[in-house]
């Protein structure tokens, strides 16, 4: 894991004192709240529905015991005992109160953590595929990248006032579990002719106009990374709208623009700075590089993980559902879902926080990760201790056999918390969880995502969700849109709208309905939902959304 | 013809807590909507809106929110003022646990 330089460490204390000395400017008058907001927004301080809201990065995913032991502290000590991971593998804190909020940034910076661009429009916290370093079908690891954009953006005087936000994701794998096309920047190892390089994918993006991202550069040396990277954000910079906020993306940009000629202009911006870039950056990379070495692998006995898996069909369920391939021999990639039925997804107690560090330390090589999906991920578990990880996971409702079915979704704050929000999405997500779960269908149903956003700006991914469900304000009234068919991984589909939205009481029986369509289409119980939407198209499932109409149309 | 005025509160978040809060008559600031100052003539919601965001010092983000005269004061018409007057429907924090 990446430890802070003595640069990083100063800068971030600097930055600490310099915004302790804002709050204490607005709260005695000296700075107005137009003044104040910029500022705040920069630190990742919101102000929401109930109370301000501090949303924590977590680069690239990637938390060590230590700092998740500290993000439960911070919860205890000047929240309410939880906090909520996101879709940008960030965590956030509801409750803070502004004049604590400098103390628990020095709470952060204590762990080599802060807010630091979490808000405003400049380039985000970086994500990357939650199984990173791990994954058995990774070229490389994307981590050490994402840090160095990390450390690259981070007050990167050009890019502090973009046209609008700008988010970059990193993927090692030909899989696609970090939803580069979904992003501003999306970028993914690929390895051609025995060479590592980049292909690059610009303008995705959710939100109102969802666009899938398209290919800039299919094949970029490593040396280049930077250059390229700096020469597409500055002419974003300069062609970007900043006449209208929701035209202000780069997707707009290179829609408006045509990706032919934004790249010709990158091309050129390109050529012009490369020579700049001495390999300084290259140094750089090498050594966070190597911080990213894989841990010491053990080479123990699995027999006690055969046993179990054998003779324990509660175990058998989750470690079915919960664990991926892992690159080492004996080893799992462990997901503990932080999506246990009727629950909130994406959150997690203080107690479970400190629970996860412990395990972390006791069976994961001190590492965890948060995922774009809501989950916390065990990267390097040894089966041999999966029995006893299970154990312990169960004590604190966190060995929900879930992860990828139909229980596991994403669900962005809503109207019980953001402030943009137009519907709520947590009571939605809760009520779809516990309905089938009462139905006891869930197994039986398969991979399905589901995917709800409070909001047009699409922060649940609704649009990717194999059902999508996004939640708008109908002259006063909460009403769910159902789009269908979408897809975040490598052949990303934005999903289609299934018609009328539904009001609040009638959401789950709608997806009941759809989920039964599909029980009853599919070909084979292996045939995924979104494989019998890609093979019967929206129709039979419009008519099982749309009885009456349906009705109507045959007769 | 105008349409005619929907009631109105003056309703902010506090700049220390950033709870949800609501402008009295006395140019206080309450965090019962109950306690509000029910407007019902537009020119005036406008002035009183401005005596509102004078107090930057104790809040953020003054606006007016449609209300509707009840038995024990302004209720909210609109789902999003009931949520800001209650709390989160998830857990029992907020407005519903701290103001009894």
């Amino acid at each position: 894991m990446y430890s802070y330089s003595e640069f990083d460490h100063a800068f971030l204390a600097a930055r600490n004192a310099q915004f302790r000395a804002q709050v204490q400017r607005r709260i005695d008058g000296s700075l107005t709240e137009d003044e104040f907001r910029p500022l705040r927004l920069m630190n990742g301080l919101y102000l929401q529905l109930h109370a301000y809201m501090l949303r924590v990065a977590i680069p690239y995913g990637t938390l060590s015991a230590a700092q998740m032991r500290q993000l439960a502290l911070i919860a205890d000590k000047w929240d309410k005992g939880y906090g909520h991971f996101t879709t940008r593998q960030n965590i956030q804190y509801n409750w803070p109160k502004l004049p604590d909020v400098p103390d628990m940034l020095d709470a952060l910076a204590q762990v080599n953590l802060h807010a630091i661009q979490t808000s405003g429009n400049t380039i985000r916290n970086v994500t990357a595929d939650h199984f990173a370093g791990a994954a058995a079908d990774e070229i490389a690891d994307p981590r050490p990248v994402a840090e160095l954009l990390r450390q690259w953006s981070t007050d990167h005087p050009e890019f502090q006032f973009l046209p609008r936000k700008f988010k970059i994701a990193v993927t090692g794998s030909d899989q696609d579990r970090a939803v580069i096309r979904a992003h501003d920047i999306g970028i993914q190892i690929v390895r051609q002719n025995g060479e590592i390089g980049y292909r690059i994918i610009v303008g995705g993006g959710l939100g109102r106009t969802p666009v899938i991202g398209k290919v800039i550069n299919d094949f970029l040396p490593q040396a280049d990374l930077l250059p390229y990277l700096e020469a597409v954000v500055t002419t974003y910079n300069l062609l970007g709208r900043r006449d209208n906020k929701y035209k202000a993306r780069i997707k707009i940009t290179v829609n408006e623009n045509g990706l032919d000629t934004f790249r010709e202009l990158t091309e050129a911006r390109f050529a012009e700075i490369r020579p700049l870039f001495k390999g300084m950056d290259q140094d750089a990379l090498a050594a966070i590089a190597a911080q990213f070495a894989p841990p010491a692998f053990l080479h123990k006995d699995t027999a006690a993980y055969d046993t179990t898996y054998q003779a324990d069909p509660v175990f058998r369920a989750w470690a079915d559902t919960n664990l991926h391939a892992h690159r080492a021999d004996g080893y799992a990639i462990v997901t503990v879902s932080l999506k246990a039925h009727g629950q909130t997804p994406g959150d997690a107690s203080s107690d479970q926080m400190r629970l996860l560090a412990d395990l972390a330390e006791a069976y994961g090589h001190n590492e965890l990760r948060i995922s774009h999906e809501q989950n916390v991920i065990l990267p390097h578990v040894h089966k041999s201790d999966l029995p006893a990880l299970h154990a312990a996971l169960k004590t604190d409702g966190l060995a929900t056999a879930n992860v990828g079915l139909i229980s596991d979704i994403i669900a962005c704050p809503g109207m019980d918390y953001c402030a943009l929000a137009t519907a709520r999405s947590i009571p939605v997500a809760q009520q779809i969880a516990q309905r089938f779960d009462e139905l006891k269908l869930e197994h039986d149903i398969g991979p399905l995502k589901i995917k709800i956003s409070g909001c047009i700006n699409a922060c649940g991914h609704h649009h990717v969700g194999h059902i999508g469900i996004l939640g708008l304000d109908r002259a006063g009234v909460e009403n769910y849109q159902i789009t269908l068919g979408g897809d975040g991984t490598q052949d990303a589909v934005i999903g289609e709208r299934a018609g009328p939205g539904f009001a609040y009481d009638e959401i789950v029986d709608a997806i009941e309905r759809i989920v039964r369509a599909y029980l009853d289409l599919r070909e084979t119980p292996e045939e995924t939902f979104l494989q019998a939407y890609r093979r019967l198209g929206a129709a039979p499932f419009k008519d099982a959304l749309y009885p009456e109409a349906s009705r109507k149309n045959a007769a | 013809m105008s349409r005619p005025f929907t009631p109105k509160v003056i309703t902010a978040n506090a700049l220390l807590e950033g709870d949800v809060v609501y402008f009295t008559p006395q140019d206080n600031w309450t965090r019962h909507m109950s306690e509000a100052e029910l407007i019902e003539d537009e020119a005036h919601a406008q002035v009183r809106l401005l005596d509102a965001e004078r107090q930057q010092n104790q809040i953020v983000g003054a606006y007016l929110a449609d209300v509707a005269k009840g038995p024990n004061g302004p209720e909210p018409t609109h789902f999003r003022e009931d949520f800001r007057r209650t709390g989160p429907s998830n857990y029992f924090h907020g407005k519903q646990a701290e103001v009894a």
